[in-house]
């Protein structure tokens, strides 16, 4: 008998005792009271869709898929999986237009970043944005990300490819969409750094987006498509030795989870080379084989957001621990709580409201620790900080940048 | 990554030990599944329910029992040093170790108990009550307190009870979604205008009550709801634990939680310890399932994974087994001893555990692990339920454990 058949999946909801932990920690049901919470959507939900699709609810696109219900639940049910899983096979609203914009990262960034400097001021002008949330449901409050004038891609191949050929050890840098049209310069960062530890950064052939954008508006086609591509461009990196690294949290998590739990494509053979940028460096630092020296000019008072596949994946800690190794850098933790953009979400009419009641608790401890600037690995946390707190957002990976002693790290590890 | 103490499991006992070991200047990482036990607390931890003077009444337990294993002069030490933790943290409870106080349960039973929680109602003795009639007030809608079995549970010792329904605005939005009426989501919009409502509700409906009666659905991540509504109302003002999850549960796991980390300590939630690599009879390091590759080393470890709840020990159907190092356990082989049908009987279950020596260190196949120990409810030959000592045995053999680890350096 088939598993649909037998009423027995391999999704984990038989596993769940009941307990409503879950519902304690959801940052949805914490503001928005038409969603049914991720116990009732998840496991109590699932037994029931099992026996007639009906029961499907609609509100369940309300789940920002952040997954902190799955970091507290004590009975490792999947409950996150469960929901994104149940939208894709049971809701019956299909993508509209909007959703395709937003969720095609990739296509509208590289249309945008040749047409930057009317994209940019097009997209910042009051009318366009009614016009916008008028034509498209955009929300109108919503600032919207710049585009850069050259794809970070452009730039490696003509500045910086030739150069990693030389060096001793190498890795592959997965850019994901906004390093490459919205902000390069975390990119270069990322090279100055590993360079400056002897690891020279190649690129793929051809990287396509993480697809995160387009599993939460529902494209799988498209998104299993890319997921496919990428994978091949990773076996190939790790056939040639390499790591393959990310800075975004959410591209890293996307690869090595959401590739096998969502759209159901095996990535074990290459799981554990997934990999993101804090990470590897820390290692590199914890195992000996690399050492960092800092400037000694450099001061600054910075806070910590924890970003919600960030805490899924449980690697705040090299992040964090990378960041305390700056001598001149305080560290302030702000609690480990959701921003509320959860990526394409909160850009939606429909979800504005609570996408900003969510962030609320967050943008007023940021607002009240003094900090000069928050760092996060997630692009989207930092749009929706920048926008909402009014503070600087800096990637960990650009901090350390800022703060390294190029030649004296050089000097460190060898490197000429 | 290395530490001086890598701890497994992060509820009431892994936190009480992390938090001992960094106020004495070690670098502890605890690991965590998921959120504990803690998240059920009925507001009160128990040290030793069956007599009026826990540390008395201790004496009568086997000799295998944790609290005879540390004696009861150190199971004594460790349940007054508790206090100064739990009021760093700002967990404010009163109790004394010599002599059992009195709580209420969500169903209206009358229980012996050590600490409890300020919030709740406390009485010396189920015979001298100081109210003659209290108001039990619950809210429309609200389903997970029965003010029906408090006020017989009450009757019983002749207190007689008004019961009122409170209805609120503020309810409604609540209400849409009907299994999201919970304590914990009631206690999130329990603030500023919504306290001044209830407080005007409570001063005119007292009547001639003594004390007032309410969920304990206030202060989710601080107890300053708490403190607003107490001052706003004339009357003393209690809560009675309500189905869980249990609000005052969650803040303590909060408030522990952040007080070790700003005590220097890692806290790494929603990560499983997967196995460890032993040497010499030495456990040099776990790995977990988010680090993969990175493996967590340490000097020594402690074990406070807790009881089948918290999967620290697993059943499945022909055996009982501590799931990460296939520790030494004492459980019945045979199924059918593992439990009676009746579910309010002795259950055998509840004593198995991992087996130690005297200072709590755990073995496997009979060969001691010099520095990985247990503490909590993980540990054999206690039944929490049967005894009344889950809190105790989970607070005591923590510290008790921190105590050994400093000791053994
Ligand atoms: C439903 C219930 C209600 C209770 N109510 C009370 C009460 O009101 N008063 C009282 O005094 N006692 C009560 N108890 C007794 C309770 O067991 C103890 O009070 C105490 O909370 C136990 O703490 P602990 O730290 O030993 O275990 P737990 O609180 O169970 O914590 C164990 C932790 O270890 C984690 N863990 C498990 N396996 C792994 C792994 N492989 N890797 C990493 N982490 C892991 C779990 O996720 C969990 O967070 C109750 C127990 C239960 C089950
Ligand atoms: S936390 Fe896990 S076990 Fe508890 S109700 Fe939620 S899904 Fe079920
Ligand atoms: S994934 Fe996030 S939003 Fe969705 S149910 Fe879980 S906690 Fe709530």
């Amino acid at each position: 008998m088939s598993q649909d058949k037998s009423n027995i999946t391999n999704s984990s909801f038989e596993q769940c005792i009941k307990c409503t932990i879950c519902t304690v920690y959801c940052p949805v049901t914490a503001v928005n009271a038409a969603y049914p919470g991720p116990k009732q959507a998840g496991p109590d939900g699932e037994r029931y869709r099992l026996k007639k699709p009906i029961f499907y609810d609609e509100a369940l696109k309300y789940c920002l898929n952040c997954k902190r219900c799955e970091v507290v639940c004590p009975s490792n049910v999947k409950i996150g999986d469960i929901i994104q899983l149940a939208r894709i096979k049971y809701s019956t609203s299909s993508p509209r237009l909007r959703d395709y914009i937003l969720a095609n990262t990739d296509l509208v960034g590289s249309l945008s970043t040749k047409m930057s400097k009317i994209v940019n001021s097009t997209l910042k002008h009051p009318d366009v944005k009614s016009i916008l949330e008028a034509t498209l449901a955009i929300d109108s409050h919503r600032d919207f990300p710049s585009y850069a004038d050259e794809q970070f891609t452009e730039w490696y191949r003509r500045e910086a490819q030739q150069e990693q050929e030389s060096f001793r050890h190498s890795v592959t840098y997965f850019h994901g969409c906004y390093v490459n049209y919205n902000y390069p310069q975390l990119g270069r960062d990322l090279i100055t750094l590993l360079n400056a530890v002897g690891y020279g950064v190649k690129l793929m052939e051809k990287e396509r987006c993480c697809g995160v954008a387009k599993i939460s508006n529902k494209l799988i086609k498209q998104a299993t498509r890319d997921a496919r591509r990428n994978l091949a461009e990773i076996r190939t990196a790790v056939a040639r030795g390499e790591e393959v690294i990310a800075t975004s949290s959410t591209c890293s998590f996307t690869m090595r989870d959401e590739y096998q739990h969502i759209l159901g494509l095996d990535n074990s053979d290459v799981r554990e080379k997934i990999n993101l940028a804090t990470r590897f460096i820390y290692r590199l630092i914890d195992s000996g084989e690399i050492k960092l020296a800092f400037r000694d000019d450099f001061k600054r008072r910075i806070a910590y957001h924890a970003p919600c596949h960030l805490e899924k994946l449980g690697w705040t800690i090299y992040s964090t621990s990378l960041l305390r190794m700056i001598p001149g850098l305080e560290l302030v933790m702000l609690d480990s709580q959701c921003c509320g953009i959860a990526g394409t979400y909160g850009f939606k009419r429909e979800n504005y409201r609570y996408s900003q009641a969510i962030g609320e608790p967050l943008f007023r401890q940021i607002k009240y620790s003094g900090v000069d600037a928050v760092a996060t690995d997630c692009e989207t946390c930092k749009w929706q900080i920048e926008m909402s707190a009014g503070v600087k957002v800096e990637h960990p990976i650009s901090l350390l940048a800022e703060a390294l002693d190029i030649e004296a790290t050089r000097a460190l590890n060898g490197v000429k | 990554m290395r530490y001086d103490t890598i701890i497994i499991g992060g509820g009431l006992s892994g936190l009480c030990c992390g938090i001992s070991l960094a106020r004495q200047g070690q670098q502890v990482a605890i690991v965590s599944a998921g959120q504990s036990a803690l998240h059920f607390c009925s507001g009160s931890f128990e040290l030793y329910g069956r007599c009026e003077n826990p540390l008395e009444g201790i004496a009568s337990l086997p000799k295998e029992h944790p609290y005879r294993k540390m004696g009861i002069e150190l199971t004594a030490s460790y349940a007054e040093q508790i206090k100064d933790i739990f009021e760093a943290a700002a967990v404010k409870c009163t109790g004394e170790a010599t002599r059992n106080h009195y709580c209420l349960t969500p169903i209206g039973v009358i229980k012996p108990v050590w600490l409890t929680l300020n919030d709740y109602a406390r009485f010396e003795s189920p015979d001298r009550i100081p109210w003659r009639k209290v108001a039990l007030v619950n809210f429309e809608g609200y389903l997970d307190f029965y003010p029906q079995f408090i006020a017989s549970g009450l009757a019983k010792y002749g207190v007689k009870s008004d019961i009122h329904s409170l209805s609120l605005t503020a309810f409604d939005n609540l209400r849409e979604s009907s299994t999201e009426m919970r304590a914990t989501n009631i206690a999130r919009i329990m603030t500023g205008e919504i306290l001044e409502q209830i407080a005007a509700y409570l001063n005119s409906h007292a009547g001639d009550a003594e004390a007032l009666f309410l969920p304990a659905a206030f202060g989710l991540f601080d107890d300053t709801a708490v403190a607003e509504l107490r001052a706003m109302v004339s009357l003393p003002l209690f809560f009675i634990p309500t189905m869980p999850a249990s609000v005052p549960g969650v803040r303590t796991q909060i408030q522990l939680k952040n007080y070790f980390q700003r005590i220097g300590g890692t806290y790494l939630l929603g990560d499983n310890v997967v196995s460890g690599e032993i040497e010499n009879g030495r456990l040099k390091s776990v790995k977990t399932a988010n680090h993969g590759n990175m493996t967590l080393s340490a000097d020594n470890f402690v074990i406070a994974s807790g009881s089948f709840f918290s999967h620290g020990l697993i059943a499945s159907q022909e055996s009982i087994r501590e799931p990460i190092f296939g520790l030494d356990i004492y459980a019945d082989r045979v199924r059918e001893e593992w439990y009676d049908k009746d579910l309010y009987s002795h259950q055998a279950y509840m004593g198995y555990g991992v087996v130690t020596d005297n200072k709590f260190r755990c073995s496997i196949d009979g060969k001691c692990i010099e520095n990985l120990y247990a503490a909590g409810s993980i540990l054999a030959h206690q039944n929490a339920l049967d005894e009344g000592t889950g809190g105790g045995v989970a607070i005591t053999t923590a510290l008790f454990v921190a105590d050994e680890i400093l000791r053994s350096r």
